[in-house]
């Protein structure tokens, strides 16, 4: 499925903003990002089998690490803003893996937690450092040391900064595409499996699991990175549990046995979290709600669900 | 020369003696069925040689060098695999898929993030090859979670056998086979074993196919080794008499 | 020397708290070997409930009534226990652990929401059942009576299940079913009814543990996430599954924290993390943990 659709797909987003107002591409944009995020944290559960509840961790990273770079470096160089952010979440991710892949499931996601919370709880402690509830501001980066050619922020973000999102976006799947569809990718869906045959197959599972684990918060943390200067500001919000529900959630909407569900489903994720923010202040009892429907009549998600009826559809045919 | 050795191999779980001061051993290329009744300590003993648990006491050589504390890894590396007695497979992926892995583990590609699967031709055809030897080509693209416990049960040997070990530990390869089935699975596998001179440990309860397909058959009870030797040999002994054959022939 | 009895009360009043929601936690994972993540959000529903059963619903009446009023959180959120089980739990518990993991994230964020709903994004306290019965002296300190019956509760709780669990029938049934379900089952036990049960009673101790601390420190929103974060740590250091490990563990967890928020109050929450850590390194089942 996925090779096919891949060229429309990019041809439909590359011409999107001629033909949509610049808040709907900024909105988009805002998709792109935090389906690079779910692409990450998928690695983790739909090919490794560990559900992770402290995603928000990594993103947090990549963005604050962005921010001080801002703060103490005065950098405004978004190469550099990416680069940071990744040399920030190796470390974080690679301290946390450690810890975490030595559990199995429970522990390890409630370990996940935990752990997002510790730096949540320093991000408020150290409030001298990371700007407290007020957070830090970055502002419009260069892109390829360009500097933005309007006074207009918003002109800026929907056109140089969202085909800048979107070309990280596009090496991000082709990354995570070849990735998967390695002997690498293959051996962590033997872990997921069976990890008794996957040991004795001869495959050392932390390690594989560790390194996972790694590639995994890396790509969460250059969302982080690149959602800062959409954003314009970095609180401690991003690094609180429920945003790390909210890559969970986005990531079951879309399908976490596939490929894209990830991508569809943040895309999707965001529109709705958009629409209920400005309905209801419940709407995380929405989501929880829709969750539980979700795992209970739809646990393939969309793209999962869409798969399941084009199969049926052409059962039908052949018959 | 013996491939395999244990000595004076000791588990016990909890209050439980599994296995007592075992000294076990077994040549290159010999097909040797374990039976005894359950509890006996078989199961514990082929976990104990694969690596899956830790003994309290005793040594493990194999090719005369002392595995004893060698991780799983690296006693699949020396060359000892095992087949599960209720099947261990990757269900969520392809039957070739399956008997792939252990090929791509075995030449250390596995590590690879870097190169498509698909594009590692010598692996596929290998993994082919062997799916041909095992009667299982047919079924290659299909979910090892979808086809029969026949075809399951050859799976699980195949993924062990793709690994090359000199020494291959089958846990009862025709348990929950029905009848008629347990005969071809084990000439399948007899044939593969006997014609790549692989060293392999059947813990089977079924008398006729122990009698039809091993060299030597070694006969386990608490936790101890009570006989060992060819069908012959053993008749003799009372005590395996009565559990082989039953009591009415002691 | 009187200061360390002030800090060993302290300590033993955490412990009993702590005690309350991973002893929880740890007998619905024992019977049931599900891990609810929502756990601690019905930690967070007792000590709403009862700060407003208290605080608004029957404020001013008298203060025998009120201290009664105190389990009214604990009921509540067995009340709910007993009717999550058998609605939303028990679809999953034959499918992969992280559809169990998700739908249980799911209740914790309904959950969340929920409090909001019912009581507002405003903390509520209930420290008319605290100031009550006043201090009593130990040596040169005044010690809040409240804080010792808030230790004699936790005591009596794991008396009560100890008991319950080692000298009744059902503790038999129970302990029977949470370790071979199936012959359990098979001798005619009717496993439904034990599953429900056993979170009842689980939800129960959560809700009192909430319960039990909201006159000492109010109800406030997102109190749930760090309880059940706390009871992870508790739980890692005495083993999951076993009340004894929740008893010890709480009793550690305890002492370390008051011992660190003596010497270095900023830290407090790292040093428990310390402790975790340096335990699932030694032995990764926890003190008590079941390796199955």
């Amino acid at each position: 499925m996925t090779a096919a659709w891949a060229v429309p797909i990019a041809v439909l987003l590359v011409l999107l903003p001629r033909a949509i107002n610049p808040y709907q591409t900024i909105l988009l944009t805002y998709g792109l990002v935090m389906a690079i995020a779910a692409l990450g944290f998928n690695l983790l559960l739909g090919y490794t089998g560990l559900l992770s509840f402290g995603h928000s961790a990594y993103f947090g990273v990549g963005a604050y690490a962005v921010a001080f770079m801002v703060k103490y470096l005065h950098v405004d160089s978004m190469e550099l803003f990416l680069l940071g952010a990744i040399v920030a979440s190796i470390v974080i991710t690679a301290l946390f893996g450690y810890a975490c892949v030595r559990y199995t499931q429970i522990f390890f996601s409630i370990l996940t937690l935990a752990l997002s919370q510790v730096l949540w709880s320093l991000a408020f402690k150290f409030f001298w450092v990371t700007g407290g509830t007020d957070g830090l501001r970055v502002p419009t980066p260069k892109l390829m040391g360009a500097a933005s050619s309007s006074e207009d922020k918003i002109h800026f973000l929907a056109t140089g900064y969202y085909y800048y999102v979107l070309a990280v976006f596009a090496v991000c799947v082709a990354l995570m595409w070849l990735i998967v569809h390695s002997p690498f990718g293959k051996a962590l869906q033997a872990i997921r499996d069976n990890e008794t045959r996957a040991r004795f197959v001869g495959i050392q599972i932390r390690r594989y699991r560790f390194v996972a684990f790694l590639v995994s918060g890396v790509f969460t943390g250059i969302a982080g990175a690149l959602w800062v200067p959409l954003n314009g500001l970095t609180t401690p919000d991003i690094l609180y549990w429920p945003f790390s529900g909210e890559i969970v959630f986005m990531t079951v909407l879309g399908g976490f046995r596939n490929f894209t569900g990830p991508i569809v489903g943040a895309v999707v994720f965001n529109y709705l979290k958009t629409y209920a923010v400005g309905h209801t202040v419940y709407w995380q009892a929405l989501l929880g709600i829709i969750l539980v429907v979700l795992v209970l009549v739809l646990p393939t998600g969309i793209v999962g669900t869409i798969g399941l009826l084009r199969a049926r559809a052409r059962k039908k045919t052949s018959r | 020369m013996s491939l395999l050795e244990t000595r004076k191999l000791t588990k016990s779980f909890g209050d439980t003696l599994a296995v007592d001061k075992i000294d076990f051993a077994i040549g290159e290329g010999e097909v040797l069925a374990l039976i005894g009744s359950n509890g006996a300590g078989k199961t514990t003993l082929v976990n104990l040689i694969s690596g899956l648990v830790q003994p309290d006491s005793g040594q493990i050589l194999f090719r005369e060098k002392d595995v004893t504390n060698q991780s799983v890894a690296g006693r699949i590396q020396a060359g000892i695999a095992r087949s599960f007695q209720i099947v261990n497979l990757f269900d969520e992926l392809t039957v070739v898929d399956n008997v792939a892995l252990s090929i791509f583990s075995r030449e250390g590609l596995t590590r690879h993030f870097w190169s498509l699967a698909d594009l590692h031709h010598p692996v596929w055809e290998e993994a082919h090859d062997i799916l041909r030897q095992f009667g299982l080509e047919d079924k290659a693209s299909a979910l090892a979670g979808g086809i029969s416990q026949g075809e399951r049960k050859l799976l699980d040997v195949a993924v062990a056998y793709a690994l090359k070990p000199r020494l291959l530990f089958l846990d009862e390869p025709t348990s929950g086979v029905s009848t008629r089935e347990k005969a071809p699975i084990m000439d399948v596998i007899s044939s593969i074993v006997r014609s790549q001179k692989i060293a392999a440990v059947v813990i089977e309860h079924d008398m006729d196919i122990i009698f039809r397909y091993s060299d030597r058959i070694v006969v386990m009870n608490q936790g101890v080794i009570l006989a060992s030797g060819i069908l012959e040999e053993i008749k003799q002994d009372p005590v395996v008499r009565e559990m082989v054959f039953g009591p009415s022939h002691a | 020397m009187d200061i360390l009895v002030v800090h060993l009360f302290n300590a033993l009043l955490y412990a009993s708290v702590l005690f309350l929601i991973a002893g929880g936690l740890s007998l619905i994972y024992g019977v049931m070997r599900i891990v609810n993540l929502a756990h601690g959000n019905l930690y967070a529903v007792g000590a709403f409930l009862t700060a407003s059963a208290v605080s608004q619903w029957f404020a001013g009446s008298e203060s025998a009534f009120l201290y009664l009023l105190l389990p009214v959180g604990a009921l509540g959120a067995a009340a709910i226990g007993a009717v999550l089980e058998p609605t939303l739990l028990r679809p999953f518990y034959r499918r992969r652990e992280e559809y169990q993991l998700l739908v249980t994230f799911g209740l914790l964020m309904i959950l969340e929401d929920l409090i909001r709903f019912v009581w507002g994004p405003y903390p509520i306290s209930a420290t008319t059942l605290f100031s009550k019965i006043g201090s009593m002296k130990v040596g040169e300190f005044f010690y809040p009576r409240y804080n010792l019956l808030v230790i004699a509760v936790g005591a009596l709780a794991a008396l009560f299940l100890w008991a319950f669990i080692y000298r009744t029938k059902f503790g038999v049934v129970l302990r029977a079913t949470s370790q071979d379900m199936r012959r359990a089952a098979a001798l005619g036990v009717n496993v439904n009814l034990v599953y429900v049960e056993a979170f009842t009673i689980g939800c129960f101790m959560a809700g009192l543990g909430g319960a039990m601390i909201v006159p000492s420190q109010s109800a406030v929103l997102g109190m749930g996430v760090d309880a059940l974060v706390l009871a992870f740590i508790v739980v890692v250091t005495g083993g999951l599954g076993s009340l004894e490990g929740a008893a010890v563990g709480a009793l550690i967890v305890g002492a370390v924290r008051e011992i660190g928020v003596t010497v270095f109050p900023e830290i407090e929450l790292a040093v428990l993390y310390l402790i975790a850590a340096i335990v699932l390194l030694i032995r990764p089942a926890g003190l008590f943990g079941r390796t199955t």
